[in-house]
């Protein structure tokens, strides 16, 4: 029995979810205790944001060709 | 406990509205002029997604049936056995074969294959066209959004620039709204990532590059229908562009840092086992970047199209009242986080750029901490 792809395609948009997440929530964190910082937590959070969703629409195109 | 009561309402409003709108497809005969209607709506999502060869805003089935196509046909060039050059309107929206020079063609799919004179396509089992394809070096909707694009950003531009030499450096007009994102550019993009002492040398193309992705991303969102930033040749090329130059003004500290990333902190031996491992990962890695830019902007810009276009579908789906002010929330809602993600879209893909230009032009400063 194979699984049927559009299972694949949701496990990967759980996972960048957790991860995008993850990253949203701890940069929040960051900027109340750090206010002032908040330009250069904001540009680190976009880009780590960016990668994982570059990896994960590379996975969501796996998906889509296999 | 109060407050639950709308929550309760709401709920048991949408149960009714949803048994009243899955009411009509269950008759018979409704069903199969339903599942036309999905592959009409996805056949259309599909071709709105690629480019096409004539620049066509809209179609109406007139009452004998037959389809009005509002538009303008495009130049098409083509390479085969010579250079052949006719309108597009040869092809009839792909309807009729084009005859150039005793040779014809035919639309399949919007790409261009050689025929015979009746237009007979043979496909392979996999539903691909098998005939002989020409060269195709066609000025398509994509290349007229580029030229455009390319022409507003430069009548844009210039006319800034001889406004600043005219005023003495004082913004006016819609200065006032390039200056912010010009020096945003500079100031948090350019020199935070590369450094003050090379990053004058990429400013052009972080500039150039940030406008002509935003501009495109949001003449996507027009009625044009026009989906540039949605096409991976573009993308591929723009990534290119930030491959070669990247790999082509790396300093020399880059380069060492990619072929003996240890450095003096490990003798020879010890680094040899390391490196069968290292370098490869290295070598690859240059490949990655421009590759993971180029699939974020075309999967991004795709992705947002195929989420709008099918909320737009609904209301054809549904037919009744229910439909068309969800489908119009819901597009609504879309299109504005789209406008949010055509700037942001821009903005990371210029980012990332510069991070990269920064790796490239490390110099020996991090030599010290070793």
């Amino acid at each position: 029995m194979t699984i049927p792809r559009i299972v694949g395609a949701g496990l990967i948009v759980i996972g960048v979810g957790v991860g995008i997440g993850k990253i949203g929530g701890q940069a929040m964190e960051a900027i109340a205790r750090q206010p002032e910082a908040y330009g250069k937590i904001q540009t680190a959070m976009l880009i780590a944001a960016a990668l994982i969703e570059g990896i994960g629409f590379a996975a969501l195109f796996a998906t889509a060709e296999a | 406990m109060r407050s639950t009561f709308p929550i309760k309402l709401l709920f048991v409003t949408s149960l009714f509205l949803s048994a009243t709108a899955f009411a009509n497809p269950t008759e018979s005969d409704a069903e199969a002029g339903e599942k036309d209607l999905k592959t009409e709506i996805t056949e259309y999502i599909g071709h709105h997604l690629k480019d096409s060869h004539d620049f066509s805003l809209f179609s109406i089935t007139q009452e004998n049936g037959e389809k009005k196509h509002i538009g303008f046909p495009l130049p098409v060039i083509l390479w085969d056995n010579g250079l052949k050059v006719f309108s597009s309107s040869k092809f009839h929206h792909g309807e009729a074969v084009a005859e150039v020079d005793g040779d014809y063609f035919k639309l399949d799919h919007s790409k261009i294959y050689k025929t015979d004179a009746s237009g007979t396509i043979t496909y392979d089992e996999k539903h691909h066209a098998t005939n002989a394809k020409p060269l195709d070096f066609s000025i398509t909707k994509g290349v007229v959004m580029i030229f455009l694009t390319g022409l507003l950003m430069f009548l844009l531009f210039k006319g800034l620039a001889t406004s600043y030499a005219k005023n003495g450096s004082i913004p006016k007009g819609i200065g006032r709204f390039f200056e912010p994102i010009v020096l945003y550019i500079r100031d948090d993009i350019a020199i935070a990532n590369i450094g003050e002492k090379r990053y004058k040398k990429y400013m052009p193309f972080l500039l150039t590059v940030f406008f002509f992705i935003w501009f495109l991303n949001m003449f996507g969102l027009t009625p044009f229908g026009v989906n540039v930033t949605g096409n991976i040749a573009v993308t591929t090329a723009l990534a290119i562009v930030t491959f070669l130059l990247t790999n082509l003004t790396g300093t020399k500290d880059y380069w060492k840092h990619l072929f003996d990333p240890l450095g003096d902190s490990m003798p020879w031996y010890g680094k040899l086992p390391l490196y069968v491992i290292l370098i490869p990962i290295e070598i690859l890695g240059i490949f990655i970047k421009p590759f993971s830019l180029l699939i974020r902007l075309y999967a991004n810009m795709q992705a947002g199209h195929i989420v709008i276009m099918s909320l737009i579908g609904l209301m054809f789906i549904f037919k009744s009242w229910i439909g068309s002010p969800l489908s119009f929330g819901l597009a609504f809602a879309i299109s504005l986080i789209e406008i949010l993600v055509a700037l942001l879209q821009a903005y990371i893909f210029t980012m990332l750029s510069a991070l990269y230009f920064g790796f490239a032009s490390e110099e020996h400063d991090h030599a010290e901490a070793h």
